[in-house]
């Protein structure tokens, strides 16, 4: 129960992207086609799970013990950079369709902000790693499921007739700042 | 270019935010009061100016490979101080801040500007770059924070002169996005007025 609860709240309630502000750039950077759209949400939910197990993991039994979590920030972003590379090699030669599909949003992910903010939001809360894990996987679902929404509100927004000083990324915003709208209906849903 | 036009190009022309749409981010999440806007600009500034000036020393030392890796130690270097140093200081906006304080490492402005000015230039002129930069970010942060206040709660810097609430939506999510949107939208259409004259 406790694990649909994190997923719920990480997916709606709390959603990353529209309530907590992180991943802004590539929300609004590849959100002109739902195809790019689905190959950033895929990278993302990888590298996402992936990076915060990895971190979890130093964070306990080599930042904690050695007593320098101070030095969370820099090791964090290093890890999850080396992991991105790490993974973009592994996919090369294994899954060359897959890489053909992710390939070029890989090295992007590096400095997406959700990655890091989801692993320094699980040191934040004290979570066990199951929890962890489950936390990371929900975050990159919420951030897919916001992207592929505004990505498909964006392929209709194409065609409308727009004042030229809010093309771009203006109107952008404020149709993001609509979707948000819509989302705080599910505050409360979740303490 | 001379060095007052590099100060100046930050404010209105190359402004990170309203112009080059760097560092979204934490735009949106710090500014729900004017004083946390400028707080956010003035670690961001900071890292800014000090990751700019070391970056343009070191860079004929790193290999071309490695350099944005190279880049994001030392920038991550320069956060964890101001994290350290905020927490110590200003407990109280270290709190309001939160997690976008070890963001700052993330934020494309700081990356930017590494990668495609100090890299390129001396020291002296990045440690200006920066320095115009970071105040024209810092700028776009009290506005949006200003107005952001204003509507959202009543209040000027803390001053409350309304009685109630004001419209909570600015304070929330969907003012951030609809605010900057305005904002970006305003900064245009002067910047396309400017250039047609």
């Amino acid at each position: 129960m406790e694990y649909i609860l994190i997923i719920i709240s990480a997916v709606f309630v709390n959603n990353i992207v529209l309530t907590r502000f992180l991943g802004i750039c590539p929300f609004l950077g590849v959100s002109n086609k739902f195809s790019s759209a689905l190959g950033m949400s895929g990278g993302v939910i990888f590298v996402m799970t992936l990076s915060t197990t990895v971190t979890f993991l130093i964070n306990q039994y080599v930042l904690v013990p050695l007593k320098v979590p101070f030095l969370q920030t820099i090791i964090y972003i290093l890890v999850i950079a080396a992991l991105v590379q790490i993974v973009e090699i592994i996919l090369k030669k294994v899954s060359p369709a897959l890489y053909q599909a992710l390939g070029v949003y890989l090295p992007l992910i590096t400095t997406n902000c959700t990655i890091l903010g989801v692993a320094l939001l699980v040191v934040q809360n004290n979570m066990t790693l199951a929890k962890a894990i489950v936390f990371a996987v929900a975050n990159g679902a919420g951030f897919s499921f916001a992207l592929l929404l505004f990505a498909g509100v964006r392929e209709r927004m194409e065609l409308s007739d727009i004042p030229e000083a809010l093309k771009g990324v203006p109107i952008s915003l404020i149709t993001a700042g609509l979707l948000s709208m819509a989302f705080m209906g599910f505050a409360g849903v979740v303490k | 270019m001379n060095q007052r036009a590099n100060f100046l190009k930050g404010f209105l022309r190359e402004n990170p935010i309203l112009v080059l749409v760097l560092g979204t981010c934490p735009t949106l999440a710090v500014t729900t009061s004017a004083v946390s806007g400028i707080g956010m600009g003035l670690a961001t500034t900071f890292v800014l100016i000090c990751s700019n000036a070391a970056i343009a020393m070191i860079k004929d030392l790193i290999p071309d490979k490695v350099r944005i890796p190279c880049y994001i130690v030392v920038i991550a270097a320069f956060v964890t101080i101001v994290d350290l140093l905020m927490a110590a200081y200003t407990p109280a906006l270290h709190a309001t801040l939160g997690i976008f304080i070890p963001l700052i490492v993330v934020n494309c402005i700081i990356l930017g500007r590494a990668e495609s000015y100090a890299a390129k230039n001396a020291v002296l002129p990045s440690i200006i770059d920066g320095t115009g930069m970071g105040l024209g970010f810092t700028l776009a942060l009290l506005v949006m924070g200003v107005v952001r206040e204003l509507l959202g709660s009543g209040s000027f810097f803390g001053h409350k002169f309304i009685t109630g609430d004001g419209m909570l939506m600015f304070v929330l999510a969907p003012g951030a996005f609809i605010c900057l949107g305005f904002l970006i939208a305003l900064v245009n259409g002067i910047n396309r007025k400017l250039a047609g004259r």
